[in-house]
């Protein structure tokens, strides 16, 4: 047994956490009604300074999720004059060459006529219980066709055809895309907008 | 020893010795010694005893299948730091023997069990030669290059069949069961009787009985489903009353094959699986896979990328050391505060990950020839307000409460004492290692990267038990904080990667070994390339894997309450031990 | 009294009596929060969702997602779930997270097997579906499904801890929609147990048994050779595995 003179090492530490219990109480009386619920608190309880409840209720309260979270890859379409979508991609297959768990399935269409490879994808199709999230995809696509969601909700039921997604349902509007990746949509637009110009 | 010799005593020692033990390695991009196999032992003893290279920090073995040889590797060290000494054996298919080198350096055991399970070549002299990752009865030795996974689509990836005519399959419905299983020829499962794990009850050492006493001697298995173990980790312990006389770890629970998936993998599709290694310290990973590969490219990383490197490997190194100080008083009994207060600091630097790579623990962030993203200025203020104000604040919270608490240090001190030779003749990495009083650290060994620009210090103990293991990571997060502190005033404007990178990197062949100081230790990959996209062999030197051979002497005499704290000191994470 | 941190409107399950009464039972306005008419399906199933209690069963990576919801950021507790046990015996819910390995699966499967029922399997990640990024190993199993029933599937990688909140708020949903009569552990007859799978040159599934003698039968031409005993192991000659 080991001969310890007794000082107060535990009670300092009962100390701590008794003082982290009431600065609960007193941060919550100093922030008011508005320290939950509301887009500030949230923002306010994840800064640096925060003391008091550290909870995020979801699902009353969202975390707000940065520009670069990555959750599962969806196909980005623009918005034709006569409402019909006009698919980014052009199954150049770079993201199906690239992925590590190859999740990716992509059939290129052919030419009905020709018979010659046309650079639309026929089929495309993610096993999205295989996807690990990395983003390789939407980083190496050279036509900005493929990009990361942000939609996490999508616990089920049950799995197999109905995790693998294809061509419909992967497919989301650019409009979408610009509200989740505001400063990336932009950039690309612009850059998308420079190429387009004819030279003068 | 000439004088040329004590400054570069690796540079020729092919005139030191007899001209038919070793010769050097000409293969290009390769480098060290190839030794004959009959004087291995002795060449080994010489170099520990004379050159003084005691600290071996990795055994491993590579399939040279069209050349016909397997050839198993050899990466030893001086513990006052330089560079490495290789030393490989080449020996034939046919005829895989090897003496064990586990008499001079007893760290060498579980690499050599791996070695032996995974790619069949046999250590003569080995005291206990079984399965270490998979099971006993398990049929082949999946690390050949002539072994196939059920679940096997092509040789290497990218697969030819998912572009451009790709039919979406169900992998599970091509195999005749259902599941990732394959058979031998002629297997009846009614006429086989399964292994008990006879070998491993064997191998435990049990006591004498007393004649006139006759007293039980109980085992016992802790895990693998065990609040304590931290994963799915087994022990079996032979115990006289509460007291432990042997104990032997059983792994491979979490066995993922990260090996043989990254030889299908190319280069580049190797970086999100390292993650996944030590899954709590992803950037640390991601850093040792891309210096690994950076060397053997020749690639510059701009100065901008250097120095994020640093501040997300050594902001990972604090996250680590928070959450492995709060698990160890998980583990001593304090249910839940201190991990608590701990998770509430971890979460906020995964916010700052999550910004940065777009994931909190999976971040694949780093790439060869710098860092995917750069970091905003919004970011290095959030990193400036943790760093100066809330990390110190909260860390002397954490040493008011914790450090002098007499239930920690009356459980803690004397307790799994571990000595410094002890530590080194068994491999031990990381915060083990300079507990017991050596002041090993990569970082200052064998600086890669900028680290040899910063001043800090390498934190070192007294005494090799596990309050000095706290002591340890409680000082390092210390010296965390110091050099981000010089980071975040030194770090430069500038791009952050060379060029834009394509998808299918072309690496020049030959070997290469990266390290890290990793928060647990030294975390290191062995890249073999043959010129192809794909790496021909890689191995990953995992530290925990290491350290844990040094659980059982650490053990032994101590009580079975202890060892839940011993293997909580040694914070181990299984997607590492187990790969 | 509702204290000031939940924020008004909360979309949480049930809480409040007035949520437990069943919509199309009137009380009359005086007794609106002291009286709620219910059926007994309804209560059974309120008491029981509010209170599951999780087995501490970390395997991998998602583990760690796990007990970061477990902490103080996401809590646990404010669903009744901060109980976690890692006794079987003691536990509602079976979070599988992580990958499961054929190293592993003969114990996951007793575990389940020990759990009183009523008992629940949540998959958490994508290893825990389907094998998820690692199904190409030779020591994985694609997916726990394979041998225990799961109930909910939380796909990612790993899931971050507000993905499963919502896995686990689906739990809930598919618990309130449960009805005493067909409930699986009120019928007739004992339960039966999941047969252990046995670890031997593979993972042997012990109800497959029939089906590995039959697809293990050595080829007819071939069968004055030796059965390949050591390191080179060939797939049976009917299991060609092809790409599509």
């Amino acid at each position: 047994m080991k001969n310890f003179s007794y000082r107060f090492g535990v009670i300092r530490g009962l100390g701590v956490t008794l003082s982290h219990f009431f600065q609960t109480y007193i941060t919550d009386i100093k922030k008011g009604r508005k320290h939950y619920g509301t887009v500030e608190g949230i923002e306010d309880r994840r800064q640096a300074d925060t003391d008091g409840i550290f909870t995020i209720q979801y699902p009353e309260e969202r975390l707000p999720l940065p520009e670069e979270f990555r959750v599962l890859p969806f196909l980005v379409y623009d918005d034709g004059e006569n409402g019909e979508k006009i698919l980014r991609c052009t199954a150049c297959g770079i993201c199906a060459k690239v992925c590590p768990p190859q999740c990716i399935w992509i059939n290129r269409a052919a030419d009905p006529v020709t018979g010659k490879p046309s650079p639309h994808p026929a089929d495309f199709n993610i096993d999205m219980d295989i996807c690990m999230n990395c983003g390789f995809c939407a980083e190496y696509c050279p036509f900005d066709a493929i990009k990361m969601d942000h939609d996490f909700e999508l616990s089920s039921l049950d799995r197999g055809e109905t995790h693998l997604y294809n061509l419909e349902k992967l497919m989301k509007s650019a409009t979408y895309y610009a509200s989740i990746h505001p400063t990336a949509a932009a950039l690309e637009d612009a850059a998308r907008a420079e190429k387009a110009k004819p030279k003068a | 020893m000439t004088e040329e010799m004590l400054i570069n005593p690796i540079e020729k020692l092919t005139e030191q010795f007899p001209a038919d033990w070793l010769k050097a390695d000409e293969r290009s991009g390769y480098s060290g010694y190839i030794v004959q196999r009959e004087h291995l032992l002795e060449f080994a003893r010489t170099m520990r005893d004379d050159y003084g290279f005691d600290y071996l920090s990795m055994v491993t073995a590579a399939d040279y299948l069209e050349e016909g040889f397997f050839e198993v590797v050899y990466y030893a060290y001086k513990t006052i730091g330089g560079p490495a000494l290789v030393y490989k054996v080449q020996i034939p298919r046919t005829d895989a023997v090897v003496p064990s080198l586990i008499g001079l350096y007893p760290g060498a055991d579980f690499q050599e069990r791996e070695v032996w399970d995974l790619l069949g070549i046999r250590f003569d002299g080995h005291p206990d030669l079984r399965r270490i990752l998979m099971w006993e009865g398990f049929e082949g030795h999946p690390l050949r290059k002539d072994w196939k996974e059920p679940f096997f689509e092509e040789d290497v990836k990218p697969y030819k069949s998912r572009w451009p005519e790709g039919k979406p399959v169900f992998i599970d419905k091509e195999n005749p069961f259902d599941d990732n299983v394959q058979y031998p020829e002629g297997f009846d499962p009614d006429h086989w009787t399964p292994d008990q794990d006879t070998l491993l009850y064997a191998g435990l050492v049990k006591k004498a009985s007393n004649e006139e006493f006759k007293t039980d001697q109980l085992v016992v298995n802790m895990g693998p489903q065990h609040p304590s173990t931290h994963g799915v980790f087994r022990m079996v312990v032979s115990l006289e009353g509460e007291t432990i006389i042997d104990l032997k770890p059983v792994m491979g629970y979490l066995h993922r094959n990260h090996e043989k998936i990254a030889e299908r993998n190319t280069f580049l599709q190797n970086m999100p699986f390292t993650d996944r290694l030590d899954y709590i310290t992803s950037m640390s990973n991601n850093f040792a896979y891309a210096l690994a590969v950076e060397k053997l490219m020749g690639v510059q990383v701009p100065e901008r990328a250097d120095y994020i490197r640093v501040m997300m490997a050594e902001l990972t190194r604090i996250m680590n050391h928070y959450f492995a100080t709060g698990f160890l008083l998980n583990d001593l009994g304090a249910y839940f505060t201190p991990s608590l207060y701990s998770i509430e600091e971890r979460e906020l630097i995964l916010d700052i990950f999550e910004e940065v790579s777009g994931s909190r623990m999976m971040c694949n962030y780093f790439r060869f020839g710098g860092v995917v993203r750069d970091v905003s200025d919004h970011i290095l203020k959030k990193i400036h307000d943790l760093v100066y104000d809330r990390l110190p604040r909260k860390l002397e919270s954490l040493d008011a409460y914790l450090t002098n608490n007499e239930i920690l240090r009356s459980r803690c001190e004397g307790v799994g004492v571990l000595t410094a030779e002890q530590a080194i003749a068994l491999s031990a990495a990381g915060p083990i290692l300079r507990a017991s009083g050596v002041p090993y650290d990569v970082r200052r060994a064998d600086p890669y990267s900028i680290y040899d620009r910063f001043d800090f210090d390498v934190v070192t103990g007294n005494h090799g038990d596990i309050y000095d293991r706290y002591l340890v990571r409680v000082e390092e997060i210390r010296q965390s904080i110091r050099i981000i502190k010089q980071v975040l005033r030194d770090i430069p404007a500038g791009p952050i990667m060379t060029g834009k990178p394509p998808y299918q990197v072309r690496v020049p062949a030959g070997e290469s070994y990266g390290r890290v100081e990793g928060p647990k230790g030294e975390m290191g990959f062995y890249i073999v390339s043959n010129g192809k996209p794909n790496p021909a062999r890689y191995h990953v030197r995992a530290p925990t894997f290491i350290n844990l051979t040094s659980l059982a002497p650490m053990s032994r005499g101590e009580k079975v309450a202890d060892v839940v704290v011993i293997l909580g000191a040694i914070d181990i994470v299984l997607g590492e031990v187990d790969r | 009294m509702v204290f000031p941190c939940i924020p008004p409107n909360s979309k949480r399950c049930i809480m409040s009596p007035e949520g437990l009464t069943k919509p199309e039972y009137q009380v009359p306005d005086e007794l609106q929060s002291q009286v709620s008419l219910t059926t007994l399906d309804r209560i059974y199933n309120w008491s029981r969702l509010n209170s599951v209690w999780p087995m501490m069963f970390g395997l991998a990576c998602c583990a760690i997602e796990m007990i970061a919801t477990a902490a103080s950021r996401y809590d646990l507790a404010r669903f009744g779930m901060e109980v976690m046990r890692p006794s079987p015996r003691q536990s509602d819910v079976m979070l599988v997270s992580g990958t499961v390995t054929k190293k592993m699966i003969p114990q996951i499967v007793r575990l389940y097997n020990q759990m009183p029922e009523p008992k629940y399997v949540i998959a958490m990640g994508a290893c825990a579906s389907s094998g998820g990024p690692f199904k190409g190993g030779y020591n994985v199993v694609a997916g726990v499904d394979k041998y225990i029933p799961v109930d909910v599937y939380i796909p990612g990688c790993p899931p971050t801890p507000q993905a499963l909140l919502h896995g686990l708020i689906t739990l809930q949903k598919k618990i309130e929609g449960e009805s005493l009569k067909t409930v699986s552990w009120y019928q007739k007859g004992p339960s039966v147990p999941i047969p252990v799978p046995v670890l031997g040159p593979d993972l042997i599934d012990v109800r497959k048994t029939a089906l590995i003698r039959e697809k293990s039968k050595p080829a007819p031409e071939t069968e004055a050779q030796e059965p390949s005993a050591g390191d080179v192991t060939d797939k049976p000659a009917d299991g060609e595995i092809a790409a599509a």
